[in-house]
């Protein structure tokens, strides 16, 4: 075998290995979380439960009714938001460029605030408001970020994070206007939480992964191109703005439907793309893996927050955000040591 | 790999946003040949092997690849038959050498036709090419700048066109190491017969190696040919400013020019 398959195949069998050793990590959490709680439910049972057998009276209440719709936001929220991450990240060529750090999460929670406080909404429509927010955030953050032909993926970040601090000014606003029992509604959404989640929010979530998971995995191969720099894609065939729009779109949905489910749950698509690629490895854009992770610290958390940190029950984004903070305090730091923070 | 195709530039104009940088330019790049663009900073070399390339749209003018226009020809089948390698190019952290050349393969794949032992062979031996396969595992961030640059090159070969265009390919690079470069390019010439077209800053490396000479003044060619033709004392202090003499290259009798400034000059004015 040539020393080329070689390296090649070395890189793939890592990155596989990450894969399903992420994946079986989030089995077993998925596990926990359904069968662990202030009432315990056997593996056996739950799993029971979910196949439809009979089971002893309140679990199937316990499981598919309270317990499932929770864990399954948490996953494909954190699959979602992880996903996200990683595609701005790589394609920005940046780690400070995820969504949660550039304002497109503030502009879905922004609208989301907005239609919560004003007009009462939830689920699907809840989910619309705040896609909607994201797309139109992003499409801010473009226009002020576009020059002469090009986005800087500096200017890009700077832009961002000027523009979420204008969306998170304007969400505080709306919560100083508004009746207290909604903006009480609002904060605890805002905390980025999976407590009382139903099928309302898996519904909409689930549908739209089923079509933006797969999108961003296929878009997987343009963005090895990109990854190169715009003149080295373009020299390599690929249509660079073509494929760069589709992935930020792919990107805004993501994060946008993955807030409206699960709110803004800090630092999960900040971090995860970074966690899966130093646990793969090499360069190759790292997408699946970053995903199951962003997964896997969101049920985590939220089973440390929910179990684990004495009688009170914390939201799962602000344990997440006592992780990611610091990792924000630690890459500015090092990012400006190296020079590489543009 | 492929007979290498004709590329011709065809009153061809550049700019970026309003301003223009290459006007009206039209040039035959002959095939199976080394072709040297050489001029003084911001002369206009670079935009117009980017325009060549078709990185840039044309203000006016075409780009024709095999009698074709390079702008409506899909962007995959030109990258079939011309490569180029960009000045600063951008390594991915963490890439390995093999991942990196591979990608150069990109347009022979698609999304259900993935990696095969044609590959394969095309990486191994781009890689053997340039000297750089036992640095197949390593991380390209951990090599010298002269090692990384033989990479791009590399990635560039990989992708197996019968046109090379480089920008600036021995920048960055000692002496030693450019006359590497230039010798591998060669040595690519002569034996797969690909049409190479570069830009050099180095006049006296670009007269050794160049079979045809462009030299370029203000988004305009001032002269090109036979570098022993083109290359005269009137020439360069036209086109760069600058008094020199010309002289025979004492290893390869192509033109060398040993600059006359203020000082220095043994006497000489």
């Amino acid at each position: 075998m040539s020393v080329v398959a070689a390296t090649r195949r070395h890189e793939s069998r890592r990155a596989r290995t990450v894969t399903i050793g992420l994946a079986v990590a989030l089995v077993a959490l998925f596990a926990l979380s359904l069968s662990y709680g202030s009432f315990q439910v056997s593996l056996p049972d739950v799993v029971r439960s979910l196949l439809g057998q009979p089971t002893p009276p309140q679990v199937d209440y316990i499981v598919q009714t309270l317990r499932l719709p929770r864990a399954l936001v948490g996953v494909l929220a954190g699959i979602a938001f992880g996903l996200a991450g990683a595609i701005f990240q790589q394609l920005l060529r940046n780690p400070l460029a995820s969504p949660d750090v550039i304002g497109v999460t503030s502009g879905a929670t922004t609208a989301a605030v907005l239609s919560i406080v004003v007009f009462s909404t939830s689920g699907p429509v809840l989910s619309l408001v705040a896609l909607g927010g994201a797309l139109i955030t992003a499409l801010l953050i473009y226009l002020f970020a576009w020059r002469g032909g090009s986005v800087g993926g500096y200017r890009f970040v700077l832009v961002g994070i000027g523009i979420g601090a204008a969306m998170a000014g304007l969400t505080s606003f709306l919560l100083t206007r508004a009746d207290v029992r909604a903006a009480q509604e609002a904060l605890i959404w805002l905390a980025g939480s999976l407590n009382g989640r139903t099928w309302d929010n898996v519904v909409p979530l689930a549908i739209a992964s089923l079509i933006l998971v797969p999108g961003a995995v296929l878009l997987g191969r343009p963005l090895t191109g990109l990854q190169l720099g715009d003149d080295v894609a373009r020299g390599l065939g690929l249509h660079v703005e073509r494929g760069r729009l589709l992935l930020l779109i792919v990107g805004v949905c993501l994060a946008g439907t993955a807030t409206a489910a699960a709110g803004p749950i800090s630092y999960i698509a900040f971090m995860s793309g970074p966690i899966a690629a130093r646990m793969v490895g090499g360069g190759r854009p790292v997408l699946l893996p970053a995903g199951l992770v962003g997964a896997v610290i969101v049920l985590a958390g939220d089973f440390i927050g929910s179990h684990l940190l004495g009688p009170a029950q914390f939201p799962v984004g602000v344990v997440t955000g006592v992780i990611g903070a610091p990792y924000l305090l630690w890459l500015l730091a090092t990012a400006n040591r190296t020079g590489r923070g543009g | 790999m492929p007979a290498p195709s004709t590329l011709r530039a065809e009153e061809l104009s550049l700019g970026y946003g309003d301003r223009h940088v290459v006007d009206n330019l039209t040039l035959e790049i002959p095939a199976g040949k080394v072709t040297v663009i050489v001029g003084p900073n911001a002369c206009g070399k670079s935009t117009f092997l980017r325009g060549l390339a078709r990185l840039l749209p044309a203000s006016s003018g075409t780009v024709l690849l095999d009698g074709r226009s390079i702008h409506s020809t899909p962007s995959k089948d030109v990258a079939l038959q011309l490569g180029i390698l960009p000045q600063g190019p951008i390594a991915p952290d963490g890439i390995t050498v093999a991942d990196l050349v591979s990608r150069g393969r990109h347009p022979h794949q698609g999304y259900f036709r993935r990696w095969t032992a044609e590959d394969d062979a095309a990486v191994t031996a781009a890689l053997t090419a340039t000297g750089t396969l036992e640095l197949a595992a390593r991380s390209v961030d951990e090599l010298s700048g002269g090692q990384r640059q033989r990479v791009w090159i590399a990635m560039a070969l990989a992708q197996r066109t019968g046109i090379l265009l480089l920008d600036e390919p021995t920048t960055y690079l000692d002496l030693s190491h450019q006359v590497e470069v230039l010798d591998l390019l060669t040595d690519l010439n002569e034996t797969e017969g690909a049409t190479v077209v570069m830009v050099l800053h180095e006049l006296n490396l670009a007269c050794r190696y160049a079979d045809h000479l462009v030299v370029m003044k203000d988004g305009a060619i001032v002269a090109a040919g036979d570098p022993g033709e083109v290359l005269t004392e009137q020439v360069v202090e036209s086109v760069f400013d600058m008094r020199c003499r010309v002289v025979p290259d004492p290893v390869s009798r192509t033109p060398m020019i040993v600059p006359i400034g203020r000082h220095r000059t043994g006497g000489v004015s």
